[in-house]
C-alpha cells in the first residue's frame, strides 16, 4: 500500500470546501484549559544527524550474545525467506486492509495461518490471531466463561508461565471472576495448563482433558509451537480451545514485541472465538475469495454484547509465522524440535556440576540448580557475552540456585561446550 | 398478513398461547428485515426469566439480534432444526421456524401484547 502524503495546497482546499480557514479550528470544540500549550518538541534535525543519534542508540544493544534465555520467547533461526516475502511492500503495513475488494491477498494469507495453525494444533478453527500469548491466555478464559455461562471460576495449572498468570490477573481484575490455582475442574468454567511447562517439563494432559470434560469444565492448552514437531499436540490431549505465543515461529526476539498470540478452538465453539476470522467462499462469477467471515460475533455489529473487543489481528506476524511453518513442513518442524530437544539433553549431560530440578521429560528447557545464586553467574556471564538463562527465584517459582536454560538448533556443540565449562568455572568458584 | 391467533411484541416477536405453555418465534416482518438468516442461538432448555430477558440470538448476513422473552416463564423446548436449517426463520417464520416453548407463563405479561391489527399498524409506522 502506498503512502501518499498531502500538500499545503491540498490542505489549503479542503479547509477550504468544509468552511474553516485554518487546521486549529478543527479542534475549536476542545476548552482552552485542557488543550496542549506546547508539544516541547525539538527543533527539527537533519536526516544525517537522526540517523547518527538512531545508530548509537541501537549500538547500544547487545545483538550478537549467545543466548540461553526462554521463558516462553526463543531464539530460533529465522530463515531468509521470511524477511524477503514479509518486508514485501504489499504486506509490510502497520494497518491490515480487511476490505475483499482490495485485500484478496492479505486474506488468502490469513486463511492459510488460520488452516496452517489448525494442521500443526489438531484444533478445527484458528483465528486471524491475537495481540501476543498472554492476551490469548485471558482470550480464552473469557471465551471458556462465556461458552459456561452459568460458572465464574478459572482454574490455573501450576504448569502455566507465572507470566502470563500475571496478566490473567491484571486483565480480570475489574471482573467477576474467580481464578484459583490447581487442577480441580469442578465447577470451573476452565482448566488452563501449559505443555511444556513453564519450567520446560512435558506432560500429557489426556486424563486430565477427560475429568474436565466429564464435570462440564474445558480444557485450555497453552503450547510452544515448535515443540509440536514432536510432542502431542493440544487436539490429541482432547482440548477445547488451544492458545500460544507465536514468537518462535519467524518472528525476532524484540523487548517485548511485537510478537503473535494464537487461539484455536473446535467447531462447536467458534461462535464464541474472539477475533477475526478469515474464511473461503466464491464470488458472484463463481471464482474463489476470500472475506473476514462469522462477523456477528465482533463489535461493529454486536456492540456491547461483542464476544471480546479484539476488531484486528497480528496480520504481519502471523504471515511470518505461516511463511515460517510453510518453509519448514511438517518434516522441517520435526527436525527442528528433534534439534531442539537433543541439544538440551546434550548440554543436560554436561552440567554435572549442578542438578537438574526436572523430574519429568524436557523438550529445550530445564532448570538446573547451581551451586551459586542464578543472578550471579548470569550477571557474570553476560560480560562474557553469554546470556545464562532465567534466574527462576526472579519468579519465586525457585531456589536461588535454579537457573532455568533453554537451548535451539541455533546452538552448535561449541556453543554448548563453551557455555557448559564457562557455566561451571563461573558457578563453582 | 399476520396470523390472528397470535400475540405480537415490539421487537417482533410473536407468541402463540397454546393452553398453560406459549410457543415463541419472530414475525415474518423481522425476518425480511435482517435478511437471510445464518445462525440461531437458542436458549438451554431450563432457562427462567422475565419479559425481556435476552433469550436467543439471530444472525444473518447483515446483522446479529437478540430475541428476549416476550413473557416471563421458563423455556422447556427448542427448536433443534433451527441449527442446521436456519432458514426455516425466513422460509416459515411463523411455523416451522419457532424458536422455544414456555411453561410456567406470566400469564399478565400477555395482556401487554399486541394483537394482529395493532402488530400491523405498528409495523406500517416503522416502515416510514
Amino acid at each position: 500500500m502506498s503512502w501518499v502524503p498531502t500538500t499545503s495546497q491540498d490542505e489549503e482546499e479542503m479547509l477550504k470546501t468544509i468552511g474553516v480557514t485554518r487546521m486549529e479550528d478543527l479542534f475549536d470544540s476542545i476548552p482552552d484549559a485542557i488543550r496542549l500549550k506546547s508539544w516541547d518538541i525539538p527543533e527539527g534535525i537533519s536526516e544525517m544527524a537522526v540517523k547518527a543519534n538512531m545508530q548509537a542508540l541501537s549500538g547500544k544493544n547487545q545483538l550478537h550474545s549467545l543466548s540461553f534465555l526462554g521463558g516462553g520467547y526463543y531464539d530460533h533461526y529465522i530463515p531468509a525467506a521470511v524477511d524477503a516475502l514479509s518486508l514485501r511492500s504489499e504486506f509490510y503495513t502497520a494497518y491490515t486492509p480487511y476490505q475483499p475488494e482490495c485485500a484478496q491477498g492479505t486474506l488468502q494469507s490469513i486463511y492459510e495461518y488460520q488452516s496452517a495453525i489448525c494442521r500443526l494444533t489438531n484444533m478445527e478453527f484458528a483465528n486471524a490471531s491475537l495481540y501476543e500469548g498472554g492476551t490469548a491466555v485471558f482470550e480464552a478464559a473469557a471465551m471458556a466463561l462465556r461458552i459456561n455461562r452459568k460458572r465464574n471460576k478459572i482454574v490455573c495449572h501450576p504448569s502455566m508461565n507465572p507470566t502470563y498468570r500475571k496478566m490473567l490477573d491484571a486483565h480480570t481484575a475489574n471482573l467477576d471472576i474467580e481464578i484459583v490455582d490447581g487442577d480441580d475442574p469442578t465447577d470451573a468454567a476452565c482448566v488452563i495448563v501449559q505443555n511444556p511447562a513453564f519450567d520446560g517439563s512435558l506432560e500429557d494432559f489426556t486424563e486430565l482433558g477427560k475429568q474436565c470434560h466429564e464435570a462440564g469444565t474445558l480444557l485450555v492448552v497453552s503450547f510452544y509451537p515448535i515443540s509440536l514437531g514432536l510432542v502431542k499436540t493440544p487436539g490429541e490431549m482432547g482440548a477445547d480451545i488451544a492458545i500460544a505465543e507465536g514468537q518462535c515461529l519467524g518472528i525476532p526476539l524484540a523487548f517485548g514485541g511485537p510478537y503473535l498470540g494464537i487461539l484455536a478452538t473446535l467447531k462447536k465453539h467458534v461462535r464464541k472465538m474472539p477475533g477475526r476470522i478469515a474464511g473461503a467462499t466464491n464470488d458472484a462469477k463463481g471464482r474463489r475469495g476470500f472475506v473476514l467471515t462469522l462477523q456477528a460475533r465482533e463489535q461493529h455489529i454486536r456492540r456491547t454484547k461483542a464476544m471480546s473487543n479484539i476488531c484486528s489481528n497480528q496480520a504481519l506476524c502471523a504471515l511470518r509465522a505461516l511463511i515460517y511453518l510453510s518453509l519448514l513442513g511438517k518434516e522441517g518442524l520435526l527436525e527442528v524440535a528433534e534439534h531442539c530437544h537433543s541439544k538440551a539433553e546434550y548440554l543436560k549431560s554436561k552440567l554435572t556440576f549442578g542438578t537438574i530440578v526436572n523430574t519429568k521429560p524436557t523438550f529445550n528447557e530445564f532448570v538446573v540448580r547451581l551451586p551459586r545464586p542464578a543472578a550471579e553467574v548470569v550477571a557474570a556471564l553476560s560480560a562474557e557475552g553469554i546470556q545464562a538463562g532465567l534466574p527462576l527465584n526472579d519468579w519465586k517459582t525457585g531456589d536461588t540456585g535454579d537457573l532455568m536454560i533453554a537451548v535451539t538448533e541455533k546452538h552448535t556443540r561449541d556453543d554448548l561446550d563453551r557455555f557448559a565449562a564457562l557455566l561451571e568455572s563461573v558457578s563453582c568458584s | 398478513m399476520f396470523p390472528e391467533n397470535l400475540k405480537y411484541t415490539v421487537e417482533h416477536e410473536w407468541v402463540a398461547v397454546n393452553g398453560d405453555t406459549c410457543t415463541v418465534g419472530i414475525t415474518a416482518f423481522a425476518a425480511e428485515q435482517l435478511g437471510d438468516i445464518t445462525y440461531v442461538e437458542l436458549p438451554e432448555t431450563g432457562l427462567a426469566g422475565s419479559q425481556g430477558d435476552d433469550a436467543a440470538t439471530v444472525e444473518s448476513v447483515k446483522a446479529a439480534s437478540d430475541v428476549y422473552l416476550p413473557i416471563g416463564g421458563t423455556v422447556f423446548e427448542i427448536n433443534e432444526a433451527l441449527e442446521e436449517k436456519p432458514e426455516l426463520v425466513n422460509e416459515s417464520p411463523f411455523d416451522d421456524g419457532w424458536f422455544f416453548k414456555l411453561e410456567n407463563v406470566t400469564s399478565s405479561d400477555l395482556d401487554s401484547l399486541m394483537d394482529a391489527d395493532a402488530y400491523a399498524a405498528f409495523v406500517k409506522e416503522q416502515d416510514h
